[in-house]
């Protein structure tokens, strides 16, 4: 079964944003597409994404390969992605990391026997001011990780079990430099604490 | 080394260097945490665009000229003028111009852009339409690392909007000029920030860098003259035509003009990102505004991983952060993102966990960097800490660093063995400790995650 064949529109607005003759740019948002709604990207996807782009499979792989964040074999409906480098690592990373393959009693290419869950080593998240953290799915970051909050979190995740995700408390707080000598701790969702 | 002195001519004000300076007042994340900040009703409210109009209203020339005359240099790290930058671009070519926004933030104890896409989408908007202008370019890419997906949202939302208000479209900010923008998501690739693999992964190839020349501005996206500019650079070019050059060049040293977002991951009292002037001490950053230290700190990255340590010293706390100070102590500026290093930490564990990002992160093109960082690198390191080392692995590693620095085609194999070679340096007792004993000097690496 064809997952482009009924979104078309969807397909056409994605290759506007290169130029004409230029549809092989189009092929990380269609892999995105694909990874978002499948959690994996299978060789069939591949093909029709090939089709798409005016290519091969064999050169949409090749650039699949190379980035972290598409997967050719099923994950779970929470992806979890913890970011291992430096400035997480100084924060326990490392532990988390192995609290949390015990936990849920998986390793890397693993997915619980409930499917809910599946577990990546990552590289630098961008967001070392709020160190642990990890990145779920293609959706937001959960921040500043202790081991209270990761187990409230995984809770949270088996009680919904369908995928969504917990719509506020998902970012911890940074301080940013405001007027005069105050500092002032400030969220993404634009709030001010 | 002491700070470097002011030039100070007797009619002009002594230039702002500190964050405590009353005339300093944050511009880049003024809007940062303010609530709905990220929609164009608050951005028009807050003075938005007025400076792309000014832009468009200009030559090109005149765009390129106001932001040299401001003295601003690239915010991605590697600090070359970005009005320079764009004069390197073809004249009257007839060829399509591309703009593209580095906005793949990647650099280890790097967050700064990430904020400033989120809750400010419009002042990176506006910034990338005065430099389409100042480049004749009609399209524009920004090239947002995949994981930033709140970032993505925004600046998504923020376009379709500015699209809808006639800010960008067919007839931009009513110049009679076609101004379009799009966001083009990475998927993880650290590789993806250095330009000329951006390009290729925005062309839909595998990110491997390309040989240089042609440089972007001959031959850059789709074979076309382009331009790559961080996210910074591009917004503080939208401050500097809204509040002109002069504003701009009355912040910072000598050489390092402007305000410059500084940023401090590792144990420290309040993680967060503080938009300062250049030659704020490192002292001023870390305490007065980071709240210092949680723990005793004996080295810092002054820029993100790839900067070479330096030591937490006085003297180097009282040095002003700037490109010229920070070369004269064999480092780099880079992107303000500063790594504290604990005292308790093994540095060999640290700089291990360095070598295992960037052997994770080469693209594996050039064997120096993919075998060398990859393999060699990796594996030594991995004896050393698993206490299989000896003493003459101190010297291949030493050995490495030589056969792997400058072999390469871009600078990711320089940018592993730079840090590793500046913590050899510093602290080699500890390199030769490990070696010896079997075991780290210090043992603080292995315990640090908080229950609560």
């Amino acid at each position: 079964m064809s997952f482009f064949a009924n979104k078309q529109a969807l397909v056409a607005e994605i290759l506007s944003r290169y130029p004409v003759g230029r549809e092989r740019s189009a092929v990380m948002p269609l892999l995105r597409e694909v990874q978002n709604a499948e959690g994996f990207v299978s060789d069939a996807r591949v093909a029709e994404i090939a089709a798409i782009i005016k290519s091969t499979p064999t050169e949409v792989k090749s650039v699949m390969s190379f980035y972290s964040t598409y997967s050719s074999s099923p994950t779970g409906k929470y992806h979890l992605q913890v970011c291992m480098t430096l400035s997480c690592a100084l924060a326990g990373s490392d532990q988390m990391w192995d609290y949390l393959c015990e936990t849920l009693d998986i390793g890397v290419g693993d997915v619980t026997s409930d499917g809910l869950f599946s577990v990546q080593k990552v590289e630098c998240l961008g967001s070392c001011g709020t160190a642990p953290l990890m990145q779920v799915s293609d959706s937001g970051y959960y921040e500043c990780l202790t081991k209270k909050r990761l187990n409230a979190l995984l809770a949270d995740f088996k009680a919904r079990g369908d995928g969504s995700m917990p719509e506020s408390d998902t970012r911890a707080p940074v301080f940013v430099q405001k007027n005069g000598d105050v500092v002032t701790q400030i969220t993404a969702e634009g709030a001010i604490l | 080394m002491t700070a470097v002195a002011e030039v100070v001519s007797p009619e002009k004000p002594k230039s702002i260097t500190s964050g405590l300076d009353p005339r300093f007042k944050p511009r880049l994340y003024e809007h940062v945490g303010q609530n709905n900040s990220w929609t164009l009703e608050y951005a028009l409210r807050h003075g938005a665009y007025e400076g792309a109009k000014k832009a468009l209203a200009g030559t090109p020339e005149s765009v390129q000229d106001e932001v040299k005359k401001a003295g601003l240099r690239g915010r991605g790290g590697a600090g070359f003028p970005t009005g320079v930058k764009w004069s390197f671009m073809p004249k009257e070519d007839g060829k399509p111009h591309y703009l593209v926004c580095n906005a793949d933030e990647s650099e280890p104890g790097t967050y700064k852009d990430r904020y400033l896409m989120e809750a400010d989408p419009h002042q990176l908007l506006e910034g990338m339409l005065i430099g389409m202008h100042a480049i004749r370019a009609n399209v524009g890419y920004i090239y947002i690392r995949g994981e930033y997906i709140l970032g993505a949202n925004r600046l998504n939302a923020a376009i379709a909007e500015a699209r809808a208000a006639g800010i960008l479209g067919e007839n931009a900010l009513g110049f009679g000029k076609s101004m379009e923008v799009h966001v083009h998501r990475g998927a993880g690739a650290y590789i993806c920030g250095e330009e000329t693999a951006l390009m290729n992964s925005l062309e839909g190839l595998r990110a491997n860098p390309r040989l240089k020349p042609p440089f972007p501005a001959q031959a850059g996206i789709f074979g076309m003259p382009s331009t790559v500019n961080n996210v910074v650079s591009i917004a503080s070019a939208a401050l500097i035509m809204r509040h002109g050059a002069d504003w701009f060049s009355s912040m910072g040293t000598e050489k390092s003009k402007g305000n410059f977002l500084f940023h401090i991951s590792g144990p420290i009292k309040r993680p967060g990102v503080y938009e300062l002037p250049l030659g704020t001490t490192y002292r001023e950053i870390i305490y007065t505004w980071g709240g210092g230290p949680t723990e005793p700190i004996k080295a810092f990255n002054p820029g993100g991983s790839s900067t070479p340590m330096l030591p937490f010293t006085d003297e180097i706390l009282d040095m002003q952060a700037d490109y010229e100070n920070c070369a004269a102590k064999g480092t780099f500026l880079g992107t303000g993102g500063i790594i504290l290093i604990p005292q308790n930490c093994d540095i060999v564990n640290m700089m291990y966990n360095y070598v295992r990002f960037y052997g994770h992160e080469s693209c594996g093109k050039c064997t120096p960097c993919r075998e060398g960082i990859g393999t060699w690198m990796n594996r030594i390191f991995q004896k050393l800490i698993s206490g299989k080392g000896d003493p003459n692995d101190v010297k291949i590693l030493e050995d490495l660093f030589g056969n792997i620095k400058g072999k390469s085609f871009c600078l990711l194999a320089d940018s592993c063995i730079m840090p590793v070679q500046s913590a050899m340096k510093l602290f080699r007792d500890e390199f030769e400790y490990i070696a010896q004993h079997g075991k780290p000097m210090y043992t603080g690496y292995g315990n640090r995650w908080k229950d609560e």
